[in-house]
């Protein structure tokens, strides 16, 4: 386990992690539930993909199986475990 | 007898299923609205392999049956019996992406729950199978405990199978299974684990290979490469829709002369003639022929999206579209305006957020639609001199390309107010699922071209076609009496309102004329070059454009000339875009507040520009 957590903001992009947990109360109701429709869950594989500019544009993650785009601000409510290879 | 069994198509966005309805109807399928809602109705015939018909209904896209738009709750009221206008459905037909079956399955257990007969179409099986992943169907349908085909919708794979499957359920009465109290609030986190369970006995092995999808985003979504890329896409879309669609406009239009003209031969001279090829085949040929560049702009849309590059671009625009208050979805919509708000402000369906939707509907209309491009040719033609500032740079292009960023400029600046005053709320966020890069089918292309032309065709047939005939007796009535020095023009209604409103627009440096023409432009904004012409009793219509530029010449300043220009960059001078902000709005609130503010815009920056260009002496 990590010591501190870290959130998918800050992974390195295609460094692979899981989804150790999400702070729920940072997000609004909506985002909260569209994250969830998504497939954002603890213990689902998760990895960088791109991110847009050095400007706090969106990033773009793999989730299970899927890419989905987010902004920062939610990008910072997700706490990840990066996986040690 | 009994209508026919209904079948409702259902799925996650991005799970093919508007080619599964293609394929399932082919070409024999309606395109309407639902009541009261701005959500479209796609609905179509198909025959069951016993030859039994079967209405087939394309819902929606959506991620549960928790709606965060109207599209979303659409589909959420159908397959719960509750949609006004809609029966409720004799089965489902639930579309999952075969390569992402751990998301799309928990939607499909909420729809089993329902209690509906369900088949699960296991779509796009091939992509799955392309990036290393091999499926079991039929431990997929042991564990959902519904019947599974494997289907490949663009390929038409699969369809005969889903069809027979659909026979054994679809048999009217089975509504009896539906439960009193459908499990529409499970948890969904529950839900998921359940998907997932499920989808890994479903899976017989996975190999890791190197997906198209990810090599190609790594330059689509480049911060350098990614952006040029877009820039490139924008260039050849702008030069195709302004330089290939100006031919069949053309012959559009002369099409609509001959006819006019056949009309006025075998008619004698009468008002009613005049109704027919001043008012309606005038009016109504002035927006035909913007068809074809209208189904240019949609092909590339209609490709755009199709393929999944449309979400890299709006993914690449949010940055910009934040710093206003907007997401990147409304780069979609406002892209789309630039050949035409009406199918602009139709394309904003797709943002959730009521205020970010509102907002990018109030400021389509900025966006410098191709009508405004023969106002802006014939001005920038007559007043602007043609010389050079710049090796290869001449100025009346520059002051062409002034207009176009005046007119995005100028929708930021409208946005950022806005989205601080009138529509002041958190915004919405971005978060969108980036699909697989796809090939577009050539008949999923054609079937969305042509309900595209169907109502924009229909729209000019019966709204603008009246609004036309309104203007036209406006201009028409009352008649000049015999004999009389003054012009019809004069003695009109038109006449009349434009000699009393004259006043208001002398300050911005308008005339008399100018004011004129502005009323039946109302219509459209194209309809005043047209409308010059009348006034100052030039056939403009003919090629006599050179003679008209010669007109006003002697007849306006420059100062007056670009205050035109400025006019025209915001003036909501389209009826068709008034129409369908209320349709889409549902109300004239919005409509209303739409038209006063542009017009306030207008007469501002047109009075801004008289005044500054009057200094400086022009």
């Amino acid at each position: 386990m990590a010591t501190t957590p870290l959130s998918l903001e800050q992974l390195p992009q295609r460094q692979r992690a899981t989804v150790a947990g999400i702070a729920w109360d940072r997000l609004t109701a909506p985002e909260g539930r569209r994250l969830r429709e998504l497939g954002f869950d603890e213990g689902v594989g998760i990895e960088v993909l791109h991110r847009a500019r050095i400007g706090g544009g969106p990033i773009a993650c793999r989730i299970g199986r899927m890419t989905v785009a987010l902004r920062r601000r939610v990008a910072g409510a997700i706490h990840v475990d990066p996986l040690t290879s | 007898m009994n209508p026919a069994p209904l079948v409702a198509l259902v799925g996650n966005p991005n799970a093919g299923k508007s080619a599964l309805f293609n394929a399932l109807t082919g070409a024999r399928q309606k395109v309407g609205n639902y009541p009261g809602v701005t959500v479209e109705r796609h609905a179509g015939r198909m025959a069951l392999p016993d030859g039994r018909p079967v209405e087939l209904l394309d819902l929606p896209g959506t991620y549960s049956l928790e709606p965060s738009s109207p599209d979303e709750r659409v589909t959420r009221d159908v397959v719960t019996g509750t949609q006004a206008g809609e029966r409720l459905p004799d089965a489902i037909v639930v579309v999952v992406d075969a390569s992402n079956l751990d998301n799309h399955l928990r939607f499909t257990l909420q729809l089993i729950a329902l209690g509906l007969p369900v088949v699960v179409a296991l779509n796009m099986i091939d992509l799955a199978e392309r990036d290393g992943l091999k499926l079991d169907p039929e431990a997929l349908a042991r564990e959902l405990g519904v019947p599974v085909i494997p289907t490949v919708a663009v390929r038409k794979r699969g369809i005969d199978e889903l069809k027979e499957a659909l026979a054994d359920l679809a048999t009217p009465g089975a509504t009896a299974l539906r439960p009193s109290d459908p499990v529409l609030h499970a948890d969904i986190a529950t839900l998921q684990r359940r998907a997932r369970q499920i989808a890994m006995a479903a899976t017989i092995s996975e190999t890791p290979v190197r997906r198209w999808t990810h090599m190609l985003d790594s330059v689509a979504l480049h911060p350098v490469f990614g952006v040029l890329l877009l820039f490139v896409v924008l260039f050849v879309m702008f030069q195709a829709v302004f330089f290939a669609g100006a031919a069949p406009a053309d012959a559009i239009a002369s099409g609509f002369d001959w006819l006019a003209g056949l009309v006025k031969q075998v008619m004698p001279e009468s008002i009613l003639r005049s109704l027919i090829t001043d008012g309606a085949i005038a009016g109504v040929g002035a927006v035909i022929k913007f068809l074809p560049q209208i189904l240019i702009m949609f092909f590339f849309i209609l490709v755009l999206e199709a393929s999944g590059y449309m979400v890299r671009a709006a993914f690449l625009m949010d940055r910009i579209m934040a710093s206003v208050g907007l997401s990147g979805r409304a780069f979609i919509p406002l892209l789309s305006s630039f050949a035409c708000a009406v199918p602009g402000i139709m394309s904003t369906r797709t943002i959730e957020d009521e205020k970010d939707r509102l907002t990018t509907i109030l400021i389509a209309p900025l966006m410098t639609c191709s009508a405004r491009l023969p106002v802006y040719t014939l001005v920038i033609g007559a007043m602007i001199p043609n010389v050079r500032v710049l090796p290869f740079v001449g100025l009346q292009g520059l002051v062409m390309l002034g207009l176009y960023i005046m007119g995005v400029a100028g929708a930021f600046v409208v946005a950022l107010v806005l989205r601080r005053t009138v529509t002041k709320g958190a915004s919405s966020g971005f978060m969108m699922e980036m699909p697989k890069y796809q090939l577009p089918s050539v008949r999923d292309l054609a079937i969305g071209l042509w309900s595209r032309a169907e109502i924009f065709l229909k729209r000019a047939g019966t709204t603008i076609a009246f609004t036309t005939i309104v203007l036209w007796a406006m201009l028409s009535f009352p008649q000049v009496p015999k004999g009389s020095p003054v012009s019809q023009v004069n003695y009109s209604v038109a006449g009349r309102i434009a000699n009393a409103i004259e006043p208001a627009f002398r300050p911005i440096g308008f005339n008399r004329d100018i004011v004129l023409a502005l009323i039946p432009a109302m219509a459209a904004r194209e309809v005043s070059v047209a409308a010059l012409g009348t006034v100052y009793a030039i056939d403009s219509s003919s090629d006599d454009e050179s003679k008209m530029a010669q007109t006003l010449q002697k007849r306006w300043s420059l100062a007056t000339a670009l205050a035109f220009l400025m006019w025209f960059v915001f003036a909501p001078q389209c009826i068709s875009t008034i129409a369908v902000t209320r349709r889409e709005t549902n109300g004239w609130k919005w409509p209303a507040f739409m038209v006063s503010y542009l017009f306030g815009l207008a007469y501002v920056a047109a009075g801004l520009t008289y005044w500054l260009a009057t200094l400086a002496g022009l």
